[in-house]
């Protein structure tokens, strides 16, 4: 077996999942209360509002050794602050564009929005982009330049 | 303050390419309010180049430092002892200015501007900064209703407007205000329409940069 061989079976995505208190966290909540089942490669970190993400956040995940990142706010025009989660949107959306200059594949971050009754909804998040990470591979840190990446360009 | 953002990370992947200790200094002043040159902008250029590094599978240190201001000596002079061989590039995050002190005081190290150095001007709202200033070193604005037409009309004409402002806007860009325009609505709603109609006769612009770089002392306070 060769070790790139070896990665992709013992390899499992982490994914670090910033959610907002007043609807990602809760539908998070409800997802447990419901008995959903959804991957526990997901870590979710709480954040007030996703106001309070920052692109800084999402990088030192990922120099910690993190597949993926995405960012769970309310639906637009929900905030409890008003627009942290269109705020948020922005830094993704510039973050993704950091990315995708240093070469590190832009889709490794997402910012999603759900309500805090949609726990289902958080479920399928979860599932959804733990798929897309499983379907890229590891992060680009996590192994050798030659050793190819799998569904990324 | 000095209005600056950073470059592209194109860009400066090209002055750390092939180096292997890297150290990106920040600056507390003008580029920290201005949201590109501060502790937190050092942080995610640090971690991006780190993680582009790791990508490429290079063992490349990429460390962080933020100066008080690097605009002075005394702040620069807080480099030297991590200077003299330990990095292979320092990349400054301050105004143009801060790269220039450092290669000054520390004549073997490579350094790099990180930033571009835009302009002089201040924040119309988050996230929006807009240029006030030329330094022309003559300040005339007290002529003109408070407002520079230097800096601000794209002619920098002092017998404003000219047949390129329509409604309000200047003809290179709608997004550009016509100066005069505001110029002559503060001079009506001043009242002093009738003294402002003379003509302003040409600037003296030997404060400016006509003479060459600039510099001033005062002797008050110097040691």
């Amino acid at each position: 077996m060769t070790p790139d061989a070896a990665l992709k079976i013992e390899w499992e995505p982490k994914i670090i999942a910033f959610c907002c208190q007043y609807c990602a966290y809760s539908a998070a909540d409800m997802a447990g209360s419901m008995r959903l089942q959804y991957p526990t490669d997901v870590e979710i970190v709480l954040i007030p509002c996703t106001g309070r993400f920052d692109v800084i956040l999402a990088l030192k995940a990922f120099e910690n050794g993190a597949d993926g990142v995405y960012v769970a706010g309310c639906l637009e025009g929900n905030c409890h602050f008003l627009d942290g989660n269109i705020r948020a949107r922005k830094r993704v959306g510039m973050l993704k564009g950091e990315l995708a200059a240093i070469g590190f594949g832009p889709e490794r971050v997402e910012m999603y929005n759900l309500s805090a009754s949609q726990g289902p909804k958080f479920a399928e998040i979860a599932r959804e982009f733990t798929e897309r990470i499983a379907g890229l591979g590891p992060s680009p840190i996590k192994r050798p330049a030659d050793a190819g990446n799998p569904g990324e360009s | 303050m000095i209005i600056a953002e950073r470059k592209p990370i194109e860009e400066i992947k090209t002055f750390v390419m092939g180096r292997k200790r890297v150290l990106v200094v920040g600056c507390r002043g003008c580029v920290t309010v201005c949201n590109a040159g501060g502790t937190k902008e050092v942080g995610i250029l640090a971690s991006l180049l780190r993680l582009e590094a790791a990508k490429d599978g290079e063992g490349t240190v990429v460390d962080e430092l933020t100066l008080e201001r690097q605009c002075d000596p005394e702040y620069i002079e807080e480099l030297s002892e991590l200077m003299g061989g330990r990095y292979d590039c320092v990349l400054s995050m301050a105004c143009s200015i801060g790269p220039q002190f450092i290669s000054r005081r520390y004549p073997g190290e490579s350094v790099f501007p990180a930033l571009n150095t835009c302009f002089l001007g201040g924040a119309l709202a988050h996230g929006i900064w807009a240029e006030h200033c030329q330094a022309c070193g003559n300040c005339v604005i007290h002529k003109f209703g408070g407002l520079c037409p230097i800096s601000r009309c794209s002619k920098s004409l002092l017998n404003g407007p000219c047949g390129g402002s329509a409604g309000g806007k200047c003809e290179v860009s709608k997004d550009i205000d016509c100066v005069w325009h505001l110029i002559v609505e503060k001079i009506e709603s001043e009242g002093r329409m009738g003294e402002f109609l003379g003509i302003e006769l040409v600037k003296d612009w030997r404060p400016s940069r006509d003479g060459g770089p600039r510099k001033i002392v005062r002797e008050e306070l110097l040691k």
